[in-house]
């Protein structure tokens, strides 16, 4: 039944997002730190190559593809499904959805998709630049490209299961937006956002293995630059579908037990 | 002008009784504040860490670089704390149409606008500035001078003229664009640009963060100043510039105050 009801939920979204899409293309213009960051490592680079701990060698074109791909990747998976968990479970508008034949989450889901496409068409001028200017920096091995998609999904899956999390928090919780601002804290440091993995010293490299972090924004930028061998790559596959499936059970749990709570106050 | 500090006071106490209200916010905002700290100065760590091979930024030491982010997070907690809140309301009224009951007070309304809110437990981020302003002096052996500090105390409060300034022409512009409504995020997010040394930018970003957004100005020239060879000239040009900027601002905001049309809903 509520299978059924995705295509045209989808296409709610997407005529949503197609209204607002001057105050989607802010969003995505207030994504600048992968470009702030790319300024200070290329005005470092450009002096002298910088080295990495895996002995790979940086110059300034290595770090704008690969800061091009973090800003690419970072559009692509974004959510914000705890901000509007929030906003609904305080305004007590969580109640229409409740009454509808439809587990709310697959409808914060469809609608975050539903953004997808026009996040892409607003990035692709960005991934067009990229391929045409620095090709050499970006992954010859096709396969690396195969696998792209799915863990682009599978960091979207993190992210917006990470969200619904932190939403479903916001039942017990009044500041629970205060977690995410955490959250985000967090995968600033570990996700490569900041620094490229491979800049950190092995010890803080194996935490950050262990971190959800790494398989939200690391793991699909250094598949598209190259950066990963691909039996490496497949390992860090499993432990992304590991977070996933771990983050759903997690998620699952929490909103059951949040909506039992819910009294649809406010308004 | 009496009457206007007066209002400021009276605003000020709305605030201050809000936030006494929310105690527990100041220590949510001083434990949270302290990691984004952490991952302002990380990147720092790694660039001129004895571990990795890079030389740093050009033309400044990790003592000094310590000392634009330490500005760049005081002027944060200013815009947290002093600056967006007020944004975000007013923003807010643009939209719903709800700004006549600010236009039908008997005040002047920009004044009225940007004191309507003041989130003070943002002040924990001068907390953060201060231990990132003692590492900086650590690593750097040596104190400010006086002269240095009172500079650059002044160069903090002409950053704060120039960012009111910018948020009064971003919220001019929503009088034009209702539907934007992150417009604050956007703000927020290009003075992340602020938080390195000026030698990193080159080319047009150089000349478009020195006049366009004058990022430099806010937090370079300050910690230039704490270093004591800030020209005096460069003194003189921002405080001037951030005089011209504030008459723009004031003007568009009045030029946008008349296509406020209300209709809300």
């Amino acid at each position: 039944m509520s299978l059924r009801a995705i295509p045209t939920l989808l296409k709610v979204g997407f005529a949503e997002a197609a209204a607002y899409r001057t105050e989607m293309v802010v969003w995505v213009l207030s994504t600048t730190m992968p470009l702030v960051m790319m300024l200070l490592w290329t005005s470092i680079a450009d002096v002298a190559p910088v080295q990495g701990q895996l002995g790979a060698s940086w110059s300034s074109a290595t770090f704008i593809s690969y800061f091009l791909c973090v800003f690419i990747v970072r559009q692509l998976v974004a959510a914000w499904a705890a901000w509007e968990i929030n906003f609904e479970v305080r305004q007590g508008t969580l109640a229409l959805r409740l009454l509808r034949p439809l587990n709310p989450i697959i409808a914060f889901a469809t609608s975050n998709l539903a953004y997808l496409p026009l996040r892409g068409l607003v990035t692709l001028p960005v991934a067009i630049f990229l391929v045409a200017t620095h090709r050499d920096a970006l992954s010859h091995d096709w396969r690396a490209w195969v696998l792209l998609p799915f863990t682009i999904f599978g960091a979207w899956l993190i992210n917006f299961l990470v969200n619904v999390c932190v939403g479903a928090l916001s039942f017990t919780l009044d500041s629970s937006l205060r977690v995410m601002d955490l959250w985000f804290a967090f995968f600033f440091v570990f996700s490569g956002y900041l620094v490229p993995l491979d800049f950190f010293p092995p010890w803080l490299r194996d935490i950050a293995a262990w971190l959800p972090f790494r398989y939200v924004l690391a793991l699909p930028v250094e598949l598209m630059t190259g950066r990963l061998a691909f039996d490496e790559a497949l390992r860090l596959v499993g432990a992304q579908v590991a977070y996933v499936s771990g983050l759903g059970a997690l998620a699952a749990l929490l909103w059951t037990r949040g909506v039992q709570r819910f009294q649809a106050f406010g308004g | 002008m009496r009457r206007a500090f007066e209002l400021l006071k009276v605003q000020l106490k709305a605030s201050v009784m809000l936030a006494v209200q929310y105690r527990l916010d100041f220590v949510l905002d001083l434990v949270i504040g302290l990691f984004w700290t952490i991952a302002a100065v990380l990147p720092l760590f790694v660039v001129y860490g004895g571990s990795s091979s890079a030389q740093g930024v050009p033309g400044w030491t990790f003592g000094e670089t310590l000392l634009v982010v330490g500005c760049f997070i005081t002027l944060q907690a200013v815009i947290d704390g002093a600056i967006s809140p007020s944004l975000s309301s007013v923003l807010d009224h643009v939209r719903k149409g709800t700004l006549d009951f600010v236009l039908l007070k008997p005040h002047d309304a920009q004044l009225l606008v940007s004191t309507a809110r003041f989130q003070l437990w943002r002040a924990a981020g001068l907390v953060h500035a201060g231990i990132v302003f003692t590492l900086g002096f650590r690593e750097l052996g040596h104190g400010p001078s006086v002269l240095g500090v009172a500079e650059a105390l002044l160069l903090l409060l002409v950053a704060t003229a120039l960012l009111y300034s910018l948020w009064l022409l971003i919220v001019s512009v929503s009088f034009y664009a209702v539907k934007v409504d992150n417009l604050s995020s956007l703000f927020t997010s290009i003075f992340d640009a602020a938080r390195w040394p000026a030698s990193v930018f080159r080319g047009a970003f150089r000349i478009v963060f020195t006049f366009v957004i004058p990022l430099v100005v806010m937090t370079t020239l300050p910690a230039e100043a704490l270093l004591g060879r800030l020209p005096w000239t460069s003194l003189v040009a921002s405080i001037v510039g951030a005089a011209v900027f504030a008459v723009v601002a004031r003007s568009v905001w009045l030029l946008s105050l008349r296509r406020y049309t209300s209709a809300g809903g």
